[in-house]
């Protein structure tokens, strides 16, 4: 599985030096730079499962690395070290420490589709990218995204209510990630909304922190999925080797689902 | 060839699932899409008790939950009128019930958790089949289509440059849109058109537009709002470049993307766009002469109606 990218050459395996003769030959200075040859003995041969047993993961197996998921990868237009199909290799190889260096980057995959759309496997890179975003996180790899934050808030208002209120999910976001209220363009969105509708928009929004947006007749179905989702995390932590915590005063899910408000 | 009268015939009479986004940031869609449907003539029978089709974060927690959420709204959704058709004018609604659909139909795994999720709910479980999701684009294509408007409209949205925005989830991944892609007459996933259709037979003027269905990061608009921020401006210089005045929409979240980081990319990077973004039921609402004020345009961030009325349209 060949790589391609020259950007795979980090900076930190370069080396150029002042002042060195080897064999009587001075190989000083940018002219002659080495790329530190590279031993790799700690494979994790557990990881292709441990990422194939989490949501999204399931058809990693089947990459042939042909790389159009990069090639047509909407954040790799922006951040040209964001690269699913070498962190596919990575995954299916086993090189984890390689993986590692691009942990904080692989939650940014902005769920756009287009390498599915353009995967010759049915890999569905989406999804694998989401697997192992999740796998760092539980591995304790990463700390929890931004990203994760918001879908845990966003999850959980819908498991409670069954609608969404996007002003309510929004400012418990900032408030989560500790962000200002009052942030720039906020305010300026804030302005442009109110000047045309002062009176109407403060009530609409006054309104909605009373009266939450509700399905109604949802409390069997929000029982429904809390038992869910209590049921996949022990099967993911179980598949990943981790062990569950005690529940010593119950429900996990339900602590982890409110530590996000 | 399927018989255009009889599917514009029973189209007439569509359930009608706004979504959370219409009833919140995206008030102004549901607005203009209910103006038009009144002003056609065409009945929307609201989705009783609806609830949440699980955007794209539930799916992230995970996909079966997002499934069944989809699901219990169809099933809502079966009997709501004669025809069991469901028509979400949301992108993100209208992707996740076509993704529930094709989930039920070849996943058995799907079909279980939904199955007793549902019945743990103590509602009916949706079967595959039972209904059928159509976009407020299909609808209006199918009932009124180009002949329609183009009587009505009287190309009251001439000299209009208009850039069409489609986005992610109308389009991708292919194989849950399995109506798509089917030669002439059909949508296509690559290049869509109905949008442009539709508001050409009203008389605007469609750029060549090459990123109809770029993504606008509209999954991270707020957890990582540079990338939304640069993806936006993308576009909107885009567009700008091709000579459009508007950027027609028809997903709230791609639409309020556009909006908000539209704002954000002047304030934080210094650059400024002055493209208008509208809904294409706000464009088509004004094509047949409905007020801007009916229409919800006041309710939209960006300040467009200057802009309507220099074009005649108020
Ligand atoms: S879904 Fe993620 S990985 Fe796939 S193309 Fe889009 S941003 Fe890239
Ligand atoms: S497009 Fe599919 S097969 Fe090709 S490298 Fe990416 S995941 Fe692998």
């Amino acid at each position: 599985m060949p790589i391609h990218e020259k950007s795979l050459i980090r900076p930190e395996n370069l080396r150029t030096h002042e002042n060195l003769t080897i064999d009587g030959v001075d190989v000083s200075g940018h002219w002659s730079t080495f790329i530190e040859s590279r031993v790799v003995t700690d494979y994790n041969e557990a990881m292709e499962d441990e990422i194939a047993a989490l949501p999204g993961g399931e058809h990693i197996h089947r990459c042939w690395q042909c790389g159009s998921c990069t090639n047509s990868c909407t954040v790799n237009a922006i951040e040209p070290r964001f690269n699913p199909r070498y962190w596919i290799y990575l995954i299916r190889t086993g090189m984890e420490s390689e993986l590692l260096r691009d942990k904080d980057l692989i939650w940014q995959c902005v769920s756009c589709n287009k390498c599915t759309y353009a995967c010759p496997r049915d890999v569905f890179p989406e999804g694998v990218m989401k697997a192992t975003a999740h796998w760092l996180e539980l591995k304790g790899h990463t700390p929890e995204s931004p990203s994760t934050t918001f879908d845990k808030i966003f999850t959980d208002e819908i498991v409670q209510h069954g609608r969404i209120e996007d002003t309510k999910v929004l400012m418990k976001f900032l408030q989560k990630t500790k962000q200002p209220l009052l942030q720039d363009w906020l305010k300026q969105i804030a302005w442009n909304i109110g000047m045309r509708l002062p009176v109407k928009w403060g009530i609409k929004s006054a309104w909605s922190f009373v009266f939450h947006p509700k399905a109604r007749r949802w409390s069997k179905a929000r029982t429904a999925i809390q038992d869910y989702i209590i049921e996949k995390e022990t099967e993911h932590k179980q598949a990943l080797g981790l062990h569950k915590p005690k529940a010593a005063n119950g429900n996990a899910t339900q602590r982890k689902l409110h530590a996000a408000e | 060839m399927v018989d255009i009268t009889d599917r514009a015939r029973k189209l007439r009479e569509v359930a009608y699932y706004p979504g959370c986004a219409l009833e919140g940031s995206g008030n102004g869609y549901d607005v203009s899409t209910r103006a038009i449907a009144y002003e056609l003539g065409l009945k929307l029978q609201d989705v009783k008790d609806w609830n949440c089709c699980g955007a794209m974060e539930v799916k992230n927690i995970d996909p079966k939950i997002q499934t069944y959420l989809s699901s219990r709204v169809l099933s809502q959704a079966v009997n709501a009128t004669k025809n069991n058709v469901v028509m979400a004018p949301c992108n993100g609604c209208y992707h996740n019930l076509k993704k529930a659909e094709y989930d039920l139909a070849h996943d058995a795994a799907s079909r279980e958790v939904v199955s007793t999720l549902s019945s743990k709910a103590g509602h009916k479980t949706y079967e595959a089949g039972q209904a059928e999701t159509i976009h407020a684009l299909d609808w209006i294509k199918d009932t009124i289509g180009e002949e329609g408007l183009r009587k009505r409209t009287k190309g009251r949205l001439a000299g209009m440059k208009i850039a069409n925005y489609y986005g992610c989830m109308y389009v991708r991944p292919r194989h849950i849109f399995p109506e798509k892609d089917k030669g002439p007459g059909s949508e296509s996933t690559s290049k869509p058109h109905f949008m442009d259709d539709l508001l050409a037979a009203s008389g605007a003027e469609n750029v060549e537009f090459p990123l109809k269905t770029a993504c606008c990061g509209g999954a991270h608009t707020l957890s990582d709002s540079d990338t939304s921020t640069k993806l936006v401006l993308n576009i909107l210089q885009a567009a700008e470049a091709s000579g459009a005045e508007v950027i027609a929409t028809e997903c709230p979240t791609c639409h309020s993307g556009l909006e908000m980081h539209q704002i954000r990319a002047e304030k934080r990077f210094g650059k400024k766009t002055t493209v208008k973004i509208l809904y294409f039921t706000q464009l088509l609402g004004l094509a047949l002469g409905i007020k801007p004020r009916k229409l919800g345009i006041q309710q939209n961030i960006s300040n467009s109606l200057e802009f309507i009325h220099e074009k005649g349209l108020t």
